[in-house]
């Protein structure tokens, strides 16, 4: 076993340098992901005052906490910072980071320069985004929707929107690292069908950030030139067309969903894995339906526009294909799903995380059917039941996959353990404050309550006061893990190189790893997840 | 409007009860899988507890008898849904022949209304129950979305371009009227209701407006905009004849035709450019940002009312105007 106590490296990536300099010129993965880390976890923060305020607004059905105005600049900075300065980054820029050269047995990832490159363009694409906050804020909602956002709205766009196309640069930086990194740089005997899914999720949404988010770069940059010089490209006054905005837009923010959610589901399958003791079943299924997701998803943006005006083969076309995106998140979850049967099931606090990854991500991707079925999405499309669905998907799936990564990979990244009880104790407060806060919003979306909305009719009220009472206790729940890992780094138990008795490259390296990863390159002879009736064989390959 | 919990807003429209039971059985295809998955995880999580004696002789690792049950169940399932949904969304936008089409402006942050009949409302849309509506709508500025929960209806607003939406209101009473894009500060304001009336008393509702038809105002602009300068139907005009266009088919320059709609004649209006009526010139000067959506309803319902040149002599139709 693997589990034999290693003494911390001496000199790991983490004792490589002390100074801010040797924080902010590294070129390592691992220091690089924690640039990432502490700056996303920033942002997390930023978004989710946004939204304490909004949701205390919201108690009440008239507009008493703040005026119009202020609402609307609430919810797009919430929109705006939790999509592009956190759910997009979140889990490939800090675990995918730390994690892609590790598991495939690599010193770094393909290009270092450019990695570093990546975080700082994301740290001025956040700057610009602050930047427009302190000085008045933005009102168009995360979507920039035209002609409001080019010619109307008179708060400030360009700096939002120019810093969205910032981040944007960073994430194609990001996707094209991974997919060289993952074709040219895998261990001898890592071939394709051997990689963790953690990898084959990451690999997907490469390919999705590197194909779609020029796109959303382009539409953003029309709308800048609309705005900026006039110029028509989308409100009819000037000849434009509105609607292709529209299309420019979903056609990558869709699949940004899956840049969303898809890493997450990497980290489920690892988790699940680790602690069910168990080879995933249905590996290369599970592998596929990562790719299949990325590919279908480019071919359903239209399922946001069936009441805008476009015709209605168009609609019915767009339904069905979005419809297919169900079948391969079938497959993931099942499979996930029998992975436990017969395994040694362990719900520590990543394993809760996963369960509840798997709990929620089904209920948002069943809720996803109603969206994409026409006549049901013409009555609830832009209320409350879109936003409980997409919380479904990015809180209850993208959130808890990464703080279940987190917790997982904790003692891997730092060299220390987190109080476990209080781990699963948090765990499970998410779980229930994340429903209250959601549940209701189904319930009062299909009742009519359009979203964006400061003031709203009386019979909506209970519950949005659900609603509230339950962020309050999400709010506590997201504080939890950020108070106990900080008091891990100083006084956490030292964690050994493999605390969970893993698989995988990445538990093959000392916890902190030394700053090449490892001592000899990694030589790979069996499948991913070796674990259980593989035991014996394990040992004897995986120690040489 | 309010009466107590419900999980649904009122049925009030042809097609409510159907998308209702479309939605219902979504939610049960929602609970039994959401209930299965979540039975499943935790007694494999309690048999398989680690710390518990179990069988665990492993299965193969991969099956592709279970791989495909799995894809072929959801995909059968999704299958009826979208079935049953293009089913009740294409009945749902088709308009019958007999609707009768009302007007629609939106406006950051008010929704306009114009009656056939000439009768003018602002948030409010009084309808009659049983009769097919055609909502033909357009803004004036952002896009806005007309949305009536009690019908199960809903349609964005567009600028520059009309969208329509139909619905055939069954139960009479009073409904909420949302807009449910978002269009800038005053979005959750833009709310108004709808009233649905037995048709007897809507009638009479109707009947008692007071308010001028658009025509009125139509002739107005028209000349106040110099239309006639130039659409005069003395012979030799360099302009075509506006009398008698509305409904009949025009040839364009480039060889082909269409019907003359409103669609087309606030676009014609607006931006001539974009079609050039078949043996003229594109003289006519562009009015797109000075006039508004409610001038060219306006301008439509007058050069509606102009009589045709075939019926009156070209020199008298302008004078013979009410
Ligand atoms: C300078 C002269 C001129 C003025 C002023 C003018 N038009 Fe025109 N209009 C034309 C010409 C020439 C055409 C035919 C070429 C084309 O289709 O653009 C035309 C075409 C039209 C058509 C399409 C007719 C068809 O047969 O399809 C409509 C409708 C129309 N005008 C309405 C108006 C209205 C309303 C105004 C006032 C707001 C107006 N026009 C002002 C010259 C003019
Ligand atoms: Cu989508
Ligand atoms: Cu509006």
């Amino acid at each position: 076993m693997t589990t034999e106590l290693l003494a911390p490296p001496e000199r790991n990536y983490l004792s490589a340098g002390y100074t801010a300099r040797s924080w902010l010129l590294t070129v390592d993965h691992k220091r690089i992901a924690i640039l990432y880390m502490v700056s996303i976890t920033l942002f997390f923060f930023v978004g989710g005052a946004a939204a304490v305020l909004f949701r205390l607004e919201l108690m009440t059905p008239e507009g008493d906490l703040v005026i119009s105005e202020t609402y609307n600049k609430l919810f797009t900075l919430h929109g705006i910072v939790m999509i592009f300065l956190f759910l997009i980054p979140a889990v490939p820029a800090v675990l995918g980071n730390f994690l892609v050269p590790l598991m495939i047995g690599a010193r770094d990832l393909a290009f270092p320069r450019i990695n570093l490159l990546s975080w700082y363009l994301f740290m001025l694409g956040g700057a610009l985004v602050m930047w427009s906050t302190f000085v008045g804020g933005v009102d168009t909602g995360w979507t920039f929707y035209t002609p409001y956002s080019s010619t109307y709205a008179n708060t400030n766009v360009m700096l939002a929107a120019l810093g969205a196309f910032v981040t944007g640069f960073s994430s194609i930086l990001t996707g094209l690292n991974f997919i060289v990194t993952v074709h040219t740089m895998r261990a001898p005997g890592l071939r394709w069908f051997r990689l963790p899914l953690f990898i084959w999720a990451h690999y997907a949404t490469s390919l999705i950030m590197i194909l779609g988010t020029p796109v959303v770069a382009a539409a953003i940059f029309l709308v800048a030139l609309e705005r900026g010089l006039g110029i028509g490209i989308f409100d009819p006054k000037l000849g434009g067309d509105p609607l292709l905005f529209q299309h420019l837009f979903w056609f990558y923010s869709h699949p940004a969903v899956y840049i969303m959610v898809l890493p997450s589901m990497g980290v489920v399958s690892e988790i699940i894995a680790c602690f069910s003791r168990k080879r995933i079943f249905g590996y290369r299924f599970v592998a596929m339906s990562s790719m299949a997701i990325a590919v279908i998803g480019f071919f359903v943006w239209g399922h946001h526009m069936f009441v805008s005006g476009q015709s209605v083969y168009a609609g019915l076309v767009f339904s069905f294909l979005s419809m297919l995106v169900a079948i391969p998140s079938a497959i993931k979850v099942f499979n996930w799903t029998a992975t436990m049967h017969k395994g040694h099931v362990w719900l520590s606090t990543p394993m809760l995380y996963a369960l509840g990854f798997i709990g929620l991500f089904t209920m948002g991707g069943l809720t996803g059917l109603f969206l994409a079925t026409v006549a049901v999405d013409v009555h609830v499309h832009d209320t409350y039941f879109v936003v409980a669905h997409f919380h479904y998907i990015m809180v209850g799936g993208s959130v808890m996959g990464y703080l279940g990564g987190l917790h997982f990979w904790w003692p891997k990244i730092t060299g220390r353990m987190y109080p476990e009880w209080w781990g699963r104790f948090s765990a499970v407060l998410v779980f229930f404050g994340f429903n209250l806060t959601f549940f209701p919003q189904f319930v009062v979306g299909y009742l009519g309550m359009p979203r964006r909305y400061h003031t709203y009719p009386e019979e909506f009220q209970i519950y949005n006061v659900m609603s509230t009472a339950g962020a309050s206790i999400l709010g506590v729940a997201y504080l939890i893990p950020l108070i106990y890992f900080i008091w891990s780094l100083k006084y956490g138990p030292r964690a050994t190189a493999n605390p969970w008795d893993a698989r995988g490259l990445e538990w093959e390296a000392a916890s902190p790893p030394i700053t090449q990863n490892f001592e000899t390159t990694p030589i790979v002879t069996t499948d991913a997840y070796p674990y259980a009736e593989d035991e014996q064989r394990t040992e004897e390959t995986l120690l040489v | 409007m309010n009466d107590g919990f419900r999980l649904h807003p009122e049925q009030a429209s042809e097609i409510a009860a159907s998308v209702d039971a479309l939605y219902f059985f979504q939610v049960g295809v929602t609970v039994f899988f959401t209930v299965l998955i979540f039975v499943l995880i935790w007694t494999f999580a309690l048999k398989y507890g680690r710390a518990r004696k179990a069988d665990r002789i492993l299965p193969p690792h991969e099956f592709w008898a279970t791989e495909l049950i799995w894809a072929i169940v959801p995909f059968a399932i999704v299958m009826i849904m979208f079935g049953w949904s293009a089913v009740i969304f294409v009945r749902g936008s088709q308009t019958p022949p007999n609707a009768i089409t009302i007007d629609v402006i939106g406006k950051q942050w008010m929704w306009r209304i114009y009656h056939p009949e000439g009768k003018r409302e602002i948030n409010t849309l009084h309808v009659p129950v049983g009769q097919p509506v055609r909502l033909r709508m357009i803004s004036d500025d952002v896009i806005h979305s007309f949305y009536i929960p009690a019908f199960r209806a809903k349609m964005d607003v567009l600028p520059g371009r009309h969208t329509f939406m139909s619905f055939t209101a069954t139960k009479p009473g009073e409904y909420h009227l949302f807009c449910a894009e978002y269009c800038g500060t005053q979005h959750s304001f833009m709310r108004g209701r709808i009233v649905v009336m037995e048709p007897g008393v809507f009638a009479d509702w109707i009947r008692g407006s007071t308010d001028e038809p658009p025509e009125v105002a139509g002739k107005q602009l028209f000349e106040q905009f110099r239309c006639n300068n130039c659409h005069h139907n003395n012979p030799g005009a360099r302009c075509p004849p506006l009398g008698g266009i509305y409904g009949t088919t025009v040839a364009l320059q480039d060889g082909t035709t269409v019907t003359a709609d409103e669609s087309y004649l606030r676009e014609s209006i607006l931006n001539p450019a974009a079609h050039i009526v078949a043996g003229y010139k594109n003289e006519m000067p562009l009015y797109l940002g000075q006039l508004g959506e409610e001038d060219v309803l306006q301008l439509i319902a007058y050069i509606k009312t102009l009589p045709s040149p075939d019926a009156t002599p070209r020199s008298e139709a302008e004078n013979s105007k009410p």
